[in-house]
Formats: structure tokens, sequence, C-alpha cells
């Protein structure tokens, strides 16, 4: 198996396709991190692109597996409740996650985005594609393809300087 | 009771240690119970007005039956939201008019509402061990939530009490909580007695006459004061206790002013508490009995903050139990 990719490269290289997007692009998006990964992701990068706030998404209640695991499934991103402090209404709005995998936590986070209003437009911008989809959800902005044995789980780790790295945990 | 009281806490929980039904706070974990506290406070988030679709699926497809045989606004109303936040349907029986005033055992009653696909059934009983006994009966897929059985428990409204404190309070370890008045009949205080112990709550103060306090309540370490003023001094929490004139025999306890005038909590007397200190009420509440009305819609009253917190500990019980 492969090495694992270097987590802060893969966020350079998000980070310049998202740099392009907003010099391109007049209409301001907005970011909102997937919890709680996803949610260090845009932290760096609303800092790195000079925006004002971001948003975090949890995506506990609306989670496919309640029916096996119950609350069980959903206490992982405890503590970081759905925050999303611009109008989601009419927004381009572009999720941000640590790894895109089956595509089912994005399922879900559409579906608690659109809790909070309609957005003008959505997209999925990722660290790193697992590309094992279950369902039909892709992302626009991506550092890169990663291969990683099925048995194992891809986590991303900050260090106390705000670095980024990837771990890989038994399932 | 202690027999009834030991199964619950068994019967509460399925063969992997986990919350299948919620029947009694005696006897319930601290890991249990910070568990549904902690998962309220994520439900708290789904009330708050930046959502805009006040709803979450769990739920979806399940029915939820509230099964009252005594009367109730606030728990019933809460259950009910709690309920259809959760995306559940909910089916309020009236009791009044059913089968069980025809003569239908609460058994068959149950029985007969499985066979409609019931998933969780929210029962309130005048009659101790209601709960449990519907619980001991059901198949293992349906849930029970004892909403109030008798003099005995109140696990939600305990629940909801412990959460009302942790927040304002933070640390059970650090508190002292007083509780006033009718303490014998309430099954409000026998639940806030065994979670505040669970949690490691070091003094738990009953304030009353006598012949309201229960005989067993130095067993279970609070400390009796039948001097309000002497019991009031230096606590962090206090919670008045209505009345239930409804369980009690003529003549057991001095009537509304004469009870006002020794055990009401009036402005004066909560001014020995902390000067933080929270007054709490689980209702219905009896201004100027138990409570004066400048205390009631004063600064340190939390009591409607206890409604509000009341339905997403409702909700985590419920997701809880119907996912175990």
């Amino acid at each position: 198996m492969a090495s694992l990719p270097l987590a802060e490269d893969l966020y350079q290289v998000l980070l310049k396709q998202l740099q392009t997007l907003k010099a391109s692009q007049a209409t301001p998006f907005e970011l909102a991190g997937l919890a709680s990964g996803g949610a260090w992701v845009a932290e760096r990068l609303a800092k790195d692109l000079n925006l004002p706030a971001y948003g975090v998404i949890n995506v506990s209640f609306h989670r496919d597996d309640y029916a096996d695991k119950g609350v069980k499934a959903f206490n992982s991103a405890e503590g970081m409740a759905t925050k999303l402090p611009f109008d989601v209404e009419g927004t381009h709005i572009i999720l941000v996650d640590d790894v895109l995998d089956t595509g089912r936590t994005v399922r879900a986070a559409l579906n608690e985005l659109f809790d909070y209003g309609r957005p003008a437009k959505v997209d999925l911008a990722v660290l790193a594609d697992r590309h094992r989809r279950q369902l039909p959800v892709d992302a626009t902005f991506k550092g890169a393809k990663v291969n990683v044995a099925d048995d194992q789980i891809l986590v991303l780790d900050q260090a106390d300087d705000g670095k980024f790295m990837f771990i890989t945990e038994a399932k | 009771m202690t027999k009834t009281a030991k199964t619950a806490s068994q019967l509460q929980l399925n063969e992997q240690g986990e919350l299948t039904h919620l029947l009694t706070l005696e006897g319930l974990s601290k890991e249990h119970i910070l568990h549904i506290l902690d998962t309220a406070k994520q439900f708290v988030a789904v009330s708050e007005s930046d959502r805009e679709v006040k709803k979450v699926p769990l739920l979806r497809g399940k029915n939820v039956f509230n099964l009252f045989f005594e009367n109730s606004t606030r728990t019933r109303t809460t259950f009910e939201i709690a309920a259809k936040r959760l995306s559940a349907d909910v089916i309020n029986l009236d009791i009044q008019t059913s089968s069980t005033a025809k003569g239908e055992t609460l058994l068959d009653t149950i029985d007969n509402l499985v066979a409609m696909q019931a998933d969780i059934f929210v029962v309130r009983h005048k009659t101790t061990g209601a709960a449990v006994e519907v619980a001991a009966h059901l198949p293992s897929h349906v849930h029970v939530i004892n909403a109030g059985d008798g003099t005995n428990q109140h696990p939600t409204q305990g629940l909801l009490d412990m959460y009302t404190m942790r927040h304002f309070k933070q640390d059970f370890t650090k508190i002292k909580v007083a509780i006033i008045g009718d303490i014998v009949h309430s099954r409000v205080a026998k639940s806030n007695i065994h979670a505040l112990t669970t949690l490691g709550c070091p003094e738990i103060r009953a304030i009353g006459p006598e012949s309201l306090l229960p005989k067993d309540l130095n067993m279970m370490g609070v400390k009796i004061y039948n001097n309000i003023e002497e019991g009031l001094k230096g606590v962090d929490v206090v919670m008045t206790l209505r009345i239930q004139k409804e369980r009690m025999e003529a003549g057991q306890v001095p009537e509304g002013d004469e009870f006002f005038k020794q055990w009401g909590l009036t402005p004066e007397r909560l001014k020995l508490a902390k000067p933080d200190a929270i007054v709490m009420h689980p209702g219905p509440m009896n201004r100027g009995v138990e409570i004066d009305s400048e205390v009631a819609d004063g600064p340190q009253a939390v009591i409607l903050k206890q409604v509000t917190f009341g339905i997403a500990v409702r909700m985590a019980v419920m997701s809880i139990v119907a996912g175990n």
C-alpha cells in the first residue's frame, strides 16, 4: 500500500483552487466545514482566504445509520454543533471536509444545510478523496485521490501549530 | 418499594448494558445520566431560531403513544413536542374515554397498542411501578419511558432538573441543593435526590414539616431541616414543590396561607441562599402557597428554562432508548 499523503501538501493544493475561485468569481462564497475534521480545514481556509467567518455543520441528526447504531453514531462530533454565521438563503456555499469516502456524510450534510435555508449553489471541497462512493456525490475541489486499505479509516489530525497530518486507524 | 426499584433499574438496561427503557433514576449510573445530558445539549440546537426547520428525522416512521392515566400539561405537551421534533408520529390517548374506563386492564390496552405498531410508550400512572409493569410485559423492540408513577419516580423531570443545574452551575460536586415542601409525595424530589447523589452532589437538604418529609431521607444522605431559614443558608440551588393535596388526607398539612407563612419561598428568605442561587420549580406552581410571586418572576427563577430544557432532554431520552 502506498504511503499516506502529506495533508499539508493537499491543503496547499486545495487552498490554491479556492484562491483562484475567489479571484475569478464576482459573487462571494461561504465555507461550511463538516465537524470535526472538515471544520478545522474550513477554519484555516477562511483565515488564508481572508473570509470574515466560516460555518460548522454537524451531520449527526441526518446520519443514515441511526437505526443500526442509535445515538452512539453521533457522539463523535459532540460539542461541535451546527453553526452557520451567515444567511444560507441564496448564498453560494462550499462544504469542506477532510476525507470524501462513500459520500454518505455529504448527503447528511446537505440535509442539515437545507434545514437552515435554500442556498443558491453548493460545492464540495475535500483534502483527500478515497473514491469508494456509494452515492452519486463528487467534490468540486480536491487535494488528491488517495489509496488506503479498505480496513483502515483515514483520519485528519491537527498539531499544536495548526499543521495537518493524516493518520490511519483500524476500522 | 426497594424490590420494585431494583427490578426497574435492571429492567431499563438491555444485555449490553444500554438504556432501552427509562423507568427510574435510582441505580442509573453516572455515565448513563451524563450521556443523556450531553445528548440533550446537542438537541437544544434543534429548537434554536436560526434553524428554519426545527425538526430532525431520527424517529421518522416511529409511533410514540402518550399514555397519561393522570393529568398532565407540561410533561405530556413537552413529550409530544419532543417526539414531533424527532419526526415521530404521536398518538395521545384520551384515557377518560378509552377502553380502560370501560374495564380493560392496562396490559390489555398495551397489547392492543403494540398490535398497532407502537414503538415507544410514554406512561404516567398513579400506581407506583406501573411503567415497570408495562416494560416487563413488552417485546424487546418496544420502549417505555416513565412519565411519573405515583409518588415513586419521574425520571425525565429529574434529568431536566439536572440539565438545568448543570447549565447554570456546571459542577455537581460543588453545589448545595435545598428542596422545600411536600417531599414525601414528590416523585420529582425522589428522582432528583437519586440523580444528585449519583452525580456527586455533596449536600442535599430537605426542608419542610415532618409530615411532608419521608422517613428514609437520612438513609439517602439528605440533611433534614425543620426550619426554612436555617436550611436555605448558603445553598446554590433552591427547589420548591407543590403540596400534592390529591395524595394526602385532610389535615396532614397547614392550608395555603398558614403553609406560606412557615414554608413559602419569599424574597427575604431567598436572600439567605447564595446571591447567585437559582430557584427551580417542577410546576404546577401555586403562587402564594409554596412560592412568592416576586421570587417566581424574579431574576433568580429558572422555572421556564426548566420547561424549555425539558424538550431537549426528552428528545435525548427518546432517541437513546429507541436506538438501543
